[in-house]
């Protein structure tokens, strides 16, 4: 038996990649902490001023990119078993698109804030529920009609979007160009992104074990006694709503989404039971380091998120790939 | 005879207008390893996923162990009968052991893991399909003929009462098809299970199987034991090619021409 060493390996080694990410990223910024400080903090000691920086400022920007992190990396794991594609990625239905239409909408008219946010979750469902109808046709629901009709509704947002770019004053353009890269600077203080993350973790890891028998095909899990069709539905509705909510809460932040559930693949196995919970805890862990950069690196400025999502996991995802055996 | 395992009553079977089958009576017991036969494009793929009950028939019934497969709850069916379907459709890696352990899916419980019986049954699975010691290799990096015998394998770890088998012999070599088709007719004969797999190859009917179904195409079939029904002139008229009958070694060899 393999399983066990592989579970008491990988997940020891994500908690305590996770619990030092979240050092990281609290310590770290324009008042750097110690170890000690953050610790007095945290146990409800500390000083004023740090505590103001850690509980008000630092923890709930964290716990929001852990999230928004964790959600893009479970959509995009539930998009490439539904679409039974490796390329496949949360934004690959064009829930971004929607979403990024919306929220410039909002910036169009001039308007900021929650408008924006509100702007970008009612553009993704629209997006979601518009491909739904489309890509449902005369000829039934299979996934490369779907993944077409997905790809050309993102064509045409993607074209209202470059519009939209054009029609924008100069002083709405720089806050659409940083929304459209990713970003945690506007701040919403919800903590709508976590609460669905542990919700929808928690609705889909149950059905770890039928996304297994699925991603060997549909026929197949048909002929196991799986109820496909309801399955990919509800698949096809969860994963963009949990797109929905990050990218209402930090912009498009590619990248996340396609390599994390990859990256846990080549150092654990394709297992869904292990995959849903790894991925999410790794794509946290890596946006959180990214929006902790974006925030210090050039410090005052800020960096779009999106931007160091890439720098960091480009690298990181292609040595991955060049040293894992076998084909993907 | 014992109650048939699956049985197909008055069905008729349609797809894009044609004809696949007409009222076709059709029983399979246990014991029985029946081959289909028919020409490319006839139906022989929609007639197994309408008995498997993945598809509704144009007409008639299909019974598994006495009662409508359509009825039936979907994972009860799949515990008691096993599809191999004639080409995999994934393309997600995962190892060869994981593979051929999703066979195991319609014997668990929803919370259930997998139990060592159930990884052991798998193991042995792939043992009798030739791939032990491929185990942890990754699924897509098999050979042609290596992934028909995994997907052989994780129909064998299903471990169904009923075998649909689509083109099992298709990309194995002589050594496998003898091997596998041996285990087949093995597990019929001794263990009471039936199989149906449909066939190109008109001396591999001939040499395991016990019963043969013919489909002629436009709804016309013919089914009977293999000793009967498996003749020169009706091989002629289901291949619309000459087929000739050599007796070789107390039985026949079939040759084109």
């Amino acid at each position: 038996m393999k399983k066990l060493p592989i579970l008491l390996a990988w997940l020891p080694a994500l908690i305590a990649l996770t619990l030092t990410a979240f050092a990281v990223s609290l310590a770290v910024g324009s008042t750097p902490l110690s170890l000690h400080t953050l610790w007095d903090v945290l146990t409800g000691g500390g000083d004023p001023l740090s505590r103001t920086v850690v509980m008000e400022l630092r923890l709930p920007r964290s716990l929001n990119a852990f999230a928004v992190g964790g959600l893009l990396a479970l959509a995009g794991t539930l998009m490439q078993v539904l679409l039974r594609n490796p390329l496949a990625d949360p934004y690959i239905l064009g829930v971004s698109g929607g979403a990024a239409v919306g929220a410039l909408g909002a910036f169009l008219l001039g308007l900021a804030g929650l408008w924006v946010n509100g702007g970008a979750f009612v553009g993704a469902l629209l997006s979601t529920l518009l491909v739904f109808a489309l890509a449902h046709g005369r000829g039934g629901w299979t996934p490369t009609r779907l993944l077409l009709t997905g790809i050309a509704v993102a064509a045409g947002w993607g074209a209202a979007i470059s519009l939209m770019l054009v029609l924008g004053s100069d002083a709405s353009l720089h806050s659409m160009i940083f929304w459209l890269m990713g970003d945690f600077s506007y701040q919403p203080g919800g903590s709508l992104a976590l609460v669905m993350l542990v919700l929808g973790l928690a609705a889909c890891w149950p059905f770890a074990r039928q996304l297994n028998v699925l991603a060997r095909g549909e026929t197949l899990a048909e002929a196991l006694g799986i109820a496909v069709r309801p399955l990919s539905v509800a698949i096809y509705i969860s994963a963009s709503l949990f797109t929905a909510v990050a990218v209402t809460e930090a912009g498009a932040i590619g990248f996340v989404g396609l390599v994390v559930p990859h990256m846990f693949r080549m150092l654990a196995g394709g297992d869904h039971r292990r995959l849903l919970p790894g991925a999410v805890l790794l794509g946290g862990c890596l946006l959180m380091l990214a929006d902790t950069l974006a925030r210090t690196v050039a410090a005052p400025r800020q960096l779009p998120v999106g931007v160091v999502t890439a720098a960091l996991g480009v690298p990181l995802f292609l040595y991955l790939l060049n040293r894992a055996r076998g084909p993907l | 005879m014992s109650a048939p395992l699956l049985e197909a009553r008055g069905l008729t079977v349609e797809i894009a207008g044609k004809q696949v089958c007409r009222g076709l009576d059709f029983s399979l017991a246990a014991g029985e390893c029946i081959g289909l036969l028919g020409g490319n494009g006839v139906g022989k793929t929609t007639l197994l996923h309408t008995l498997a009950g993945l598809r509704p028939p144009a007409a008639g019934e299909v019974l598994l162990d006495g009662a409508p497969v359509t009825t039936q709850p979907r994972r009860r069916v799949a515990q008691r009968l096993g599809l191999l379907m004639q080409q995999p459709e994934d393309s997600l890696p995962a190892t060869v052991l994981e593979t051929a352990l999703i066979g195991r899916h319609p014997h668990l419980d929803f919370w259930r893991w997998e139990s060592h019986a159930d990884v052991a049954i798998a193991r042995r699975a792939l043992k009798s399909a030739g791939l032990e010691g491929l185990e942890q290799r990754v699924q897509t990096a098999l050979s042609g003929g290596e992934r028909r015998r995994l997907d052989i394998a994780t129909v064998l770890t299903q471990d169904p009462q009923v075998f649909l088998l689509d083109e099992p012999a298709h990309q194995l070599d002589l050594q496998h098809q003898m091997a596998l088709l041996g285990l087949l007719k093995r597990l019929a004969a001794e263990q009471g299970r039936a199989v149906l797999m449909s066939l190109h190859d008109i001396n591999l009917a001939a040499r395991f199987c016990s019963g043969i179904l013919m489909l002629f195409g436009e709804g016309e079939t013919l089914s009977g034991g293999t000793e009967t029904v498996l003749t020169a002139e009706n091989l002629t008229r289901l291949y619309r090619t000459p087929v000739a009958a050599l007796p070789w070694q107390g039985g026949r060899v079939f040759v084109a021409g």
